[in-house]
């Protein structure tokens, strides 16, 4: 048995430099165990070159990371402290699903049966025999997640884990991750969806070029970043602007002769209306997603990087495509 | 957007500070904790080369190679030599054409075993399961070469045997012309293929690296055949004398020449530079990002 440890990852003035181009700069944030911490950013954002920090397939050329209080490369056992979803495709693909998880288990002195347990864990007993290349995306997403699970580690990585997989296997991963964690262990899981995290994370790392964005709780961020508002449409705009400005009531227009008001009773100002007679095509109330929410954030941080370093195309205008 | 699902209640945070008190949070595995040593990079680099087909298509057809051409080549020379003109001949020589063919399949396995990793993205996984890459490249170019070694010696040897039955005309070769021509042979085209495996390390892409060593076999001793001019008679005479397929033959007692590598000094030779490639290879792995 090992000692029980709580398994952090803390990163420390992460910097990674890719000839005059900055990826990962300065990112300090510390993973938790116990809970799902999403990893939200745009693509590009330096989430991939950070994580590959993390396992030592990258050298930092500034900072440090530590998982358990140690350097990776000092882990002589890495895939029991640390299991990690880089991508799927990082597979022989001659080469059987079981055979695959078989060097991996060797390399770490993890017993053969545990091969077994896994492969059943992710339902790929079946193809246990069969070459990795003719696996689909999902079952290469599952095989993958099969060598993470493999040293029963306490702390699992997941880069952009439901990238391309069906509403089957996006439902699985998101119950997955949940009882690992439910389970007391630590969840670092990325994505460029902030849809996804809203559904998973319990904590939230938010980056965009390279830089630390926000660490903050998922509940901490909802609250500072959802906004409610009612949102109004009306033939007679000047009568109810002049109503509200009596009443009190800041109204916003945002075009196309739609009226938004922050923080507003949406019975309030359809009883305002009523009185002065006042005909109303829409009255409803509004909450802004999170997506609005976090493309804002993520954009303020390329306005910031806007005069030493102009990017080609806007910022966040290609980040909902998927990869 | 919907709302998002329940989000952690701000009152409760999860208690992190207290993680060093019995009720942290936190994941205790059953599986033991053990200190991994280049035994276990060893056994996982072996189910790595023998799990994967390519090994069996190089390694079958470096067998068919040597065996098939040793065997040709032993026939015809029993077929159409007269008495006589085998005397004093080395029987083992004739050994020597498969092994040159065939030391393309070993420079093959040699290079896959290392680039097809990165070609597949293989080695990331393999780098974050062992993050010690010195023990990954070592282990690697243990099993290979045991490999190779123990492939070239059956099939060399299994030649030998035959050739040595088939020529009676030629002589009996003396103890250490049987350890040259099986275990000498053997060491050398298993370095001819780790060198291959330190070059695919270092170039990371398969058909770049196997060109590479191709060109290393073959460009001397071409190069040298087409050198006319008399001035450049001595660089031609070194081509000659250091070109792979001529140190092979110094294993058999043949050489182009009188001058240049004899005995067993295609095998230092071929040590050396393998061991200053193995070196920088190690270095750089150390250095670059996987």
């Amino acid at each position: 048995m090992r000692s029980s440890v709580a398994c952090m990852i803390e990163l420390e003035g992460l910097t990674k430099r890719y000839g005059g181009k900055l990826a990962v700069d300065n990112l300090t944030f510390t993973v938790r165990p116990g809970v799902v911490t999403g990893f939200l950013g745009p693509n590009g954002a330096g989430k991939s070159t950070t994580m590959r920090m993390m396992l030592g397939l990258d050298r930092p050329t500034a900072g440090d990371v530590r998982i358990d209080g140690r350097h990776y490369d000092r882990l002589t056992d890495p895939l029991k402290y640390i299991g990690a979803l880089l991508d799927a495709k990082a597979v022989h693909g001659g080469r059987s699903a079981h055979n695959h998880l078989l060097c991996l288990a060797q390399s770490n002195g993890i017993p053969a049966r545990r091969v077994h347990e896994v492969l059943d864990a992710v339902g790929l007993t079946a193809v246990a025999r069969k070459k990795a290349k003719g696996f689909s995306y999902g079952m290469g997403q599952r095989l993958g997640i099969a060598a993470a699970l493999l040293g029963d580690p306490q702390i699992l990585m997941f880069d952009e884990p439901v990238n391309g997989l069906d509403p089957e296997g996006i439902h699985w991963i998101r119950h997955l991750m949940k009882s690992l964690a439910a389970q007391g262990r630590t969840v670092f899981v990325s994505s460029h969806l902030m849809s996804e995290m809203a559904l998973t994370a319990d904590h939230l790392v938010v980056i965009g070029q390279g830089r630390l964005l926000a660490d903050t709780s998922m509940a901490g961020f909802i609250a500072q970043n959802s906004r409610s508002y009612v949102r109004i449409r009306t033939p007679q705009r000047e009568r109810l602007l002049d109503v509200l400005h009596e009443a009190g009531i800041t109204a916003v227009e945002s075009g196309s002769g739609v009226l938004e008001i922050d923080g507003g009773k949406p019975e309030r100002i359809g009883e305002l209306a009523a009185q002065h007679h006042i005909v109303l095509h829409e009255l409803s109330p509004q909450q802004a997603s999170l997506e609005e929410a976090f493309m804002q954030l993520t954009a303020e941080s390329v306005e910031y990087h806007a005069h030493t370093d102009t990017p080609a195309r806007p910022w966040g205008a290609d980040w909902q495509k998927g990869d | 957007m919907s709302t998002p699902q329940s989000p952690m209640p701000q009152a409760a945070p999860p208690n992190w500070q207290a993680a060093a008190g019995p009720s942290h949070p936190g994941y205790t595995s059953p599986i033991p904790v053990v200190r991994t040593h280049l035994g276990h990079a060893l056994a996982s680099e072996w189910t790595k080369i023998r799990s994967v087909r390519s090994t069996m298509w190089t390694l079958g057809v470096f067998v068919l190679l040597v065996v098939g051409i040793g065997l040709l080549a032993g026939a015809a020379i029993a077929a159409n030599a007269s008495d006589g003109d085998l005397n004093g001949e080395n029987p083992l020589s004739f050994g020597f054409f498969g092994l040159l063919l065939g030391s393309m399949c070993v420079i093959t396995l040699g290079v896959l075993t290392t680039a097809s990793e990165y070609g597949t993205g293989m080695i990331r996984t393999t780098m974050v399961a062992c993050p010690s890459r010195g023990r990954v490249l070592t282990a690697k170019a243990i099993v290979f070469f045991a490999v190779a070694f123990v492939v070239t010696l059956v099939s060399a040897s299994l030649v030998a045997v035959a050739q040595v039955g088939m020529l009676d005309g030629a002589r009996e070769p003396s103890g250490a012309e049987w350890f040259k021509g099986t275990v000498g042979v053997s060491l050398y085209i298993a370095l001819l293929g780790l060198l291959s495996l330190v070059v695919g390390s270092i170039i990371r892409h398969s058909a770049g690296a196997i060109t590479i060593m191709i060109g290393l076999v073959l460009a001397p001793l071409v190069i040298a055949l087409f050198m006319f001019s008399e001035s450049l008679s001595d660089l031609r005479q070194a081509l000659f004398e250091y070109s792979i397929p001529n140190q092979l033959s110094v294993f058999y007692s043949n050489s182009l020449t009188d001058s240049g590598p004899s005995g067993w000094d295609p095998l230092w030779i071929a040590l050396g530079v393998t061991a200053v490639a193995f070196a920088g290879a190690y270095a750089l792995l150390q250095k670059r990002d996987v």
